[in-house]
């Protein structure tokens, strides 16, 4: 680690989670600094996602710390953690088929009027407005999501997610239900988000889905942490050996997870 | 892609006839015409088949379209409840029997208890017992929810205990007595000759809701103008105003035009010193308070479905549970919330059918749970989660309505209703079915 004279955004320590008798996450620790990107990395089932809904208050954890800006933070549910700025755009896309995307935006935190009705038509505007830098083709406002493609749906979650000032950014698989034109939109939008001193941590089990996008990369195995390292100390087949044997190369930092005799 | 499907849809539009042209521009919802052109239907042919068969045709008379509203009432306001219901994803089996146990909580109230402590007659009775029947039907329906959401009993279950629990309460609490007659204030928010609000009084809730339609499509059309949104033709808008205010007035002028029956009548002129012969007086019923009642929850339930947060996050429930629940929504809470006012609507329907028999019988609502549910779905409710209206619910119980009343009027017995009723709802929501899988 060579940025620990900064305060991290994110600091997770020893996090456990079990669901009956398997530890899906064991005693995981790992944190993100504003404007880096860290990719977490793993094979399905290594306890990447459930690490990561720990944080964004889906599940709760069993034992384990996270601090927020060197704060102890006491995430519960989705809620908590939206208070620490956390904000999160799940792999199964998780918006509302039924309602348009202008509500689908602002889900939870609608804007209202001076009498305390929804004020739809603010709503939409502010919606056209973020909808506008981010994807300029989008143009179907007034339709259910479940209509929109699957690019555009990705594109609705993360509007969702820039539109709330999120400060640590959470992407699961961002780009999995993808074209490769709007992977390439989704790159050049977490450059953007980077600048804004946003922190972002991407999980994907494709290693090439995300190495170039990341600054950083931590693997899991098993529910436990083979290691970190930056992106530039390390080959991306080592971090494969890192995913499939848990073997830790010189350049990355290792966790409980490595393989004791590497 | 993008450009793709906009060029399908120019193609699109430029093929469309013009009643698709007319349902984009004046943003009628094809479904709503649909049951309109339905309910038209089953009137036109219970009428026709009347006068056919029976040589009477008694079904499109005033009369029996007022009696028809004033039935349609108490199915209609529980209906706008379940559509939130079954938005949810859940059901609620139980309505039925919590209209019961209100109505009889209340009976015993207000003719037993108030009368020993105010006074027989006293002004205040009927309504200390309409807050106390919203209030124990609100109780009830918080608690169901309660056990849905934060004891995770599936719904289903939870109201079909409910069902059993709250009709046999019922039968406790006055070990099965009827209990009549009803406070006499009170029996007015049933119906009747003077539960009606009168010709002038029609007329001036008549005027006021055209004022609101009119208001309703001006504020639409300014705050649309104000972010620079797409705006209705302006034909289409005078279409929308016209129509609407049309219906308005013509729904007043047919409660107008059903006049007192003349033994109410002679009973009024005796009461009132009129020397007029009864022949020659003529009082219209106008709206009955039951079905103001109806139409006021209706209007209050779509104000709560449309413009406010509550009403977003049950369709987002209904819709993805788990993306409501991780955008922060309180699904839980808003669970209770949802049953809570399925009871607090229940009770209000309690209060509308036990004024209506002037008294509070120990099968009052039996089996009204079906109707309900059958008006939502028929109305455009869907099982699968995130789709309903409050005014199709509403036009739903009034199908049902329209389809009992026109069988005893027509003569058909009793059975024979009911294999209708039930391949109505089963036809209704295959309709649906095909309908929804061609729009997608």
């Amino acid at each position: 680690m060579t940025k620990t004279a900064q305060t991290p955004l994110v600091e997770i320590k020893d996090l456990s989670i079990a669901f009956g008798g398997i530890k899906a996450v064991d005693n995981a620790s790992l944190d993100l600094f504003p404007g880096e990107v860290v990719a977490i990395l793993g094979h399905n089932g290594a306890g990447k996602s459930t690490l990561i809904k720990i944080l964004s208050g889906a599940y709760k954890r069993d034992s384990g710390q996270i601090y927020v800006n060197g704060e102890q933070a006491d995430i519960n549910n989705p809620r908590d953690a939206k208070k620490f700025g956390i904000e999160t755009i799940y792999q199964t896309l998780a918006v509302a088929d039924n309602v348009d995307a202008a509500a689908n935006l602002y889900l939870g935190r609608e804007i209202l009027t001076s009498i305390g009705t929804l004020d739809d038509a603010a709503m939409e505007a502010e919606a056209r407005k973020v909808m506008g830098r981010l994807n300029p083709n989008f143009q179907r406002f007034k339709e259910p999501v479940a209509k929109l493609s699957g690019g555009q749906r990705q594109s609705v979650a993360i509007a969702r997610a820039i539109l709330f000032n999120a400060k640590i950014l959470i992407m699961d698989e961002p780009t999995a239900a993808l074209g490769p034109q709007e992977t390439e939109q989704v790159g050049q939008l977490i450059q953007q988000l980077k600048k804004d001193g946003i922190g972002i941590f991407l999980i994907s089990h494709d290693i090439h889905d995300v190495f170039d996008l990341a600054d950083r990369v931590a693997v899991m195995k098993n529910g436990q942490m083979v290691g970190h390292a930056r992106t530039e100390d390390v080959t991306k087949d080592e971090v494969l050996g890192m995913i499939i044997l848990g073997k830790c190369p010189s350049g990355a930092t290792p966790g409980p997870g490595a393989m004791q005799n590497a | 892609m993008n450009t793709n499907t906009q060029k399908h849809g120019a193609a699109k539009a430029e093929n469309e006839g013009w009643f698709t042209r007319f349902l984009r521009a004046t943003e009628i919802d094809a479904r709503l015409l649909g049951m309109i052109a339905a309910l038209v239907l089953i009137w036109i042919g219970f009428h026709l088949y009347g006068q056919i068969v029976n040589g009477f045709g008694a079904f499109l008379t005033p009369r029996n379209l007022w009696n028809l509203s004033v039935q349609t009432a108490s199915i209609g306001v529980m209906a706008t409840g379940m559509v939130l219901v079954i938005v949810t994803r859940h059901i609620d089996l139980s309505v039925g029997s919590i209209l019961g146990f209100c109505a009889m909580s209340m009976a015993i109230l207000q003719v037993w208890i108030l009368p020993e402590i105010l006074g027989l007659g006293h002004p205040t009775i009927w309504i200390i017992t309409v807050i106390f029947g919203l209030l124990v039907g609100t109780l009830i329906g918080a608690f169901h929810g309660y056990l849905i959401a934060y004891l995770g009993i599936p719904a289903f279950i939870v109201t079909l205990g409910g069902l059993l629990v709250w009709r046999g309460a019922a039968f406790l609490l006055a070990r099965g007595e009827t209990i009549s007659p009803v406070d006499a204030t009170f029996k007015h928010l049933g119906g009747g000759p003077y539960g009606a609000v009168g010709a002038t009084g029609s007329w001036i809730v008549g005027i006021i809701a055209c004022i609101g339609v009119i208001a309703l499509l001006v504020t639409g059309r300014r705050q649309r103008k104000r972010f620079q949104f797409p705006q209705r033709p302006m034909w289409a808008e005078v279409f929308l105003g016209v129509a609407g205010c049309g219906l308005i007035v013509g729904f007043v002028a047919l409660v107008n035009a059903y006049y007192w029956p003349k033994g109410i009548v002679r009973q009024y002129a005796e009461a009132n010193n009129i020397d007029t012969p009864i022949n020659e007086i003529f009082i219209s019923h106008g709206f009955a308070i039951p079905v103001l009642i109806m139409l006021g929850v209706g209007v209050a339930m779509t104000f709560l479905t449309t413009r406010t947060r509550f009403g977003r996050y049950v369709f987002a429930i209904g819709g993805n549970p788990e993306a409501a629940e991780l955008a922060g929504i309180n699904t839980r809470w808003v669970t209770v919330k949802i049953f809570a006012l399925m009871g607090f609507l229940s009770g209000l329907a309690a209060v509308i059918a036990s004024a209506r028999l002037n008294s509070a019988t120990n099968n009052l609502g039996q089996l009204d749970e079906l109707y309900v549910i059958a008006a939502a779905v028929i109305g455009g409710t869907s099982f699968a989660g995130g789709i309903g209206t409050i005014y199709g619910a509403i036009l739903g119980a009034l199908v049902m309505q329209s389809l009992q009343t026109g069988m005893v009027l027509i003569g058909f017995d009793a059975a024979i209703q009911q294999i209708v009723v039930g391949s109505v709802l089963v036809g209704a929501v295959w309709i649906d079915t095909v309908y929804r899988r061609r729009a997608k």
